[in-house]
């Protein structure tokens, strides 16, 4: 008996929690990329609000995840541009920015979704899975971790190529020069603000599509607040990874679980509070915080608004 | 990486001669009108464009949110009494933001304290008068709220640990933690909806001149006065400043960063927990669970457009809380969410933005 429980148990708990750790995952590395150029994007909840709309009336209307999860991308970016415009090229300050980007496209989308679906409150059919042949046949982790949507694994060739990236590529060093030192990186010959750019609008299209993943693929449905704070734990998970993306990944797993924990004690019957349950993850990080955080690494110009003329 | 130190626009009277003070003080409060005033007015009109598209009557719309928020009698007086948390918390971030600690968890912390004295209020008021329960609760309040930031604190006095992110992974534990709270330990057995139980009306805030505005208000406008003259009348307020302006020039001065960055945090989120007490000792008696009226994340804007500063942020907060009590009813009218009201904040601010810009390109101007 108790261990066909605890099968159960460590099954959903295991799914679900790769289910709620990919979109921080989405969060978290482009949250990375943007802290990177020197940009701290505190609109990535706004931008995964955004995401999840959009995605979320994509697939509604053409039945297709893959094209939610791209429209989710999209509408990403596009509120990634306003971030673009006023902190990269306007030189306004990135946390007011912020601030105003979450709360303008989570009561946007409120506003929206009450327009259209607020007599229907329609629902997604539940995404389909792409089963790894032979992995996901492995007793009790196989069906959580390798029977998934294929947008899991998606986001971890995202994180390989990522990392390849900031260590092969250009625009990579550029991207960590605009961080760092961006007047280095204008004397060497690059241009900051449109590595900065490119960096903001990749995270917004990353943070687009990881919440894109939460409304189609987790929730199956958009609501205000479907979101719940990912963004804000991506920002977290980017700040411990410390410029080390695996850790992102690692991060979001531990996140995630804690997260799908409710669900999982449920299932198996067990009656604990669910709001002690829920404190977990939020108490993890700040531990994690607390433990690592002094090692935390920050690229030098964050939060500084690239400015030519101010040597 | 050093700065040059050039005089600040703030300063320049000091070099003017006399007869040129005046114009210039009357020219410089014109531009801090311009730059917070027209934020307001463009992100009226764009939200009224965002009404159009959603097929709502703007004018309408807005005419409701004045003639319900300000001009009806009730609704004049819940605007005040709404108010009156609102300075509160609005007082606590006028305190932390000009040092350049970003308290974003106010929400956190208002509703944890909130908790607290929604359940020691009834459980005190049968055994005392106003005079020992309202200090008490007002007290225990701010120690809540306080206490809510310790460990950020800690972590950004002596981490290093960014705010930004601790005090809202704090709000999100904090309101978790306040559900269950108010469901496992201080349920009101007599009910079965999850809450606590209600403080009496009659050991509620005494209320003014026989309106039903309660004396919450006349504390939240005290706080704000206070902390503007602390902020720019004291050597610690100038401290604080200097914190925010240039942390490296304060540790040069030989201030205690440590402590400086701790008192900040105790007050600014003793602050927040006050914002509570006002709101429960004076209003609603009473928290549910999974109370959030999320005041703490909308104030943080007129907090900016106001420019740190007190009479401003009293007069922001006055049309923010005709904006949110007009446009409650409002939205219900134009059958909306009440969603509206957050994004005509999150508009104010992408303009304050772009106007502050426009200002800097003008003073840069100037100088060549």
């Amino acid at each position: 008996m108790t261990d066909i429980l605890s099968t159960v148990f460590l099954a959903s708990l295991l799914s679900g929690g790769v289910i709620s750790a990919v979109p921080l995952i989405y969060a978290g590395l482009g949250e990375a990329i943007s802290e990177r150029s020197g940009v701290l994007n505190l609109g990535l909840e706004g931008m995964m609000v955004a995401g999840a709309y959009a995605g979320f009336v994509a697939t509604l209307n053409s039945g297709s995840i893959w094209f939610g999860l791209f429209v989710g991308g999209i509408a990403g970016l596009v509120v990634s541009l306003f971030m673009v415009g006023l902190c990269v090229y306007l030189n306004a300050d990135q946390i007011v920015v912020g601030i105003a980007l979450t709360l303008g496209a989570t009561g946007v989308t409120a506003l929206l979704h009450s327009a259209q679906y607020s007599k229907s409150y329609p629902r997604l059919p539940k995404a389909g899975v792409l089963s790894i042949p032979l992995l996901s046949k492995i007793p009790v982790v196989g069906v959580g971790l390798f029977s998934q949507h294929a947008s899991t694994y998606l986001v971890l060739v995202l994180v390989a190529g990522a990392m390849w990236f900031f260590r092969s590529t250009r625009i990579g060093l550029n991207i960590k020069a605009a961080g760092d030192q961006p007047h280095a990186l204008e004397a060497a010959g690059g241009n900051p603000r449109r590595t900065r750019t490119v960096a903001v609008m990749t995270a917004g299209f990353l943070a687009g599509v990881g919440g894109a993943h939460i409304a189609l693929i987790g929730a199956g449905l958009f609501v205000p607040g479907v979101t719940n704070g990912a963004g804000d734990i991506g920002i977290v998970l980017a700040m411990l990874a410390r410029g080390k993306l695996w850790w992102i990944v690692a991060g979001a797993g531990l996140i995630g679980v804690s997260l799908s924990l409710t669900t999982a004690l449920q299932l198996i019957g067990l009656n604990i509070p669910i709001d002690a349950v829920q404190m977990l993850p939020f108490l993890l990080i700040i531990v994690v915080l607390f433990i690592f955080g002094r090692d935390s690494y920050l690229p030098a110009a964050l939060c500084l608004p690239y400015d030519r003329e101010a040597r | 990486m050093t700065v040059p130190l050039s005089p600040a626009p703030e300063n320049d009277d000091l070099d003017h001669p006399r007869s040129d003070k005046a114009e210039s003080r009357l020219k410089r409060s014109l531009t801090t009108i311009s730059v917070s005033v027209l934020p307001v007015v463009a992100a009226i009109i764009v939200g009224g464009l965002l009404l159009l598209v959603l097929g709502r009557n703007p004018f309408l719309f807005y005419s409701n949110v004045i003639s319900h928020g300000l001009i009806g009698s009730l609704g004049r007086q819940e605007s005040l009494i709404r108010m009156a948390p609102l300075l509160l918390l609005a007082a606590g971030l006028m305190v932390a933001f000009p040092a350049g600690i970003w308290n974003l968890g106010g929400d956190g912390q208002f509703v944890l304290a909130g908790v607290v004295v929604a359940a020691l209020g009834p459980q005190m008021a049968p055994y005392t008068n106003g005079w020992i329960l309202f200090p008490v609760l007002f007290v225990v309040a701010f120690a809540v709220g306080a206490a809510w930031s310790i460990v950020p604190g800690i972590m950004k006095a002596w981490l290093g640990m960014n705010e930004i992110i601790t005090t809202l992974m704090a709000t999100f534990l904090g309101l978790r933690l306040s559900a269950l709270l108010v469901k496992e330990f201080f349920a009101d057995p007599s009910t079965t909806v999850p809450q606590t139980k209600v403080l009496p009306v009659k050991d509620r805030l005494p209320r003014i001149f026989g309106t039903r505005v309660n004396i919450g208000l006349v504390i939240g406008i005290v706080a704000i006065l206070g902390v503007h003259y602390m902020m720019t009348r004291t050597a610690f307020g100038l401290r604080l400043r200097i914190v925010g302006m240039n942390p490296a020039a304060a540790v040069h001065a030989g201030m205690n960063m440590k402590a400086l960055t701790m008192s900040i945090f105790l007050i600014s989120s003793g602050l927040a927990g006050m914002a509570a007490a006002v709101q429960i000792v004076g209003v609603d008696g009473v928290v549910r669970a999974e109370w959030n009226p999320a005041f703490g994340f909308t104030i943080v804007p007129l907090v900016f457009l106001a420019r740190f500063n007190g009479p401003a942020v009293i007069g922001f907060v006055g049309a923010f809380a005709v904006l949110q009590i007009g446009g409650e009813w409002a939205s219900r009218q134009a059958d909306l969410p009440n969603y509206f009201v957050v994004v005509l904040v999150a508009l104010m601010l992408l303009f304050l933005a772009v106007s502050e810009y426009l200002q800097s390109r003008s003073v840069r101007a100037g100088e060549r």
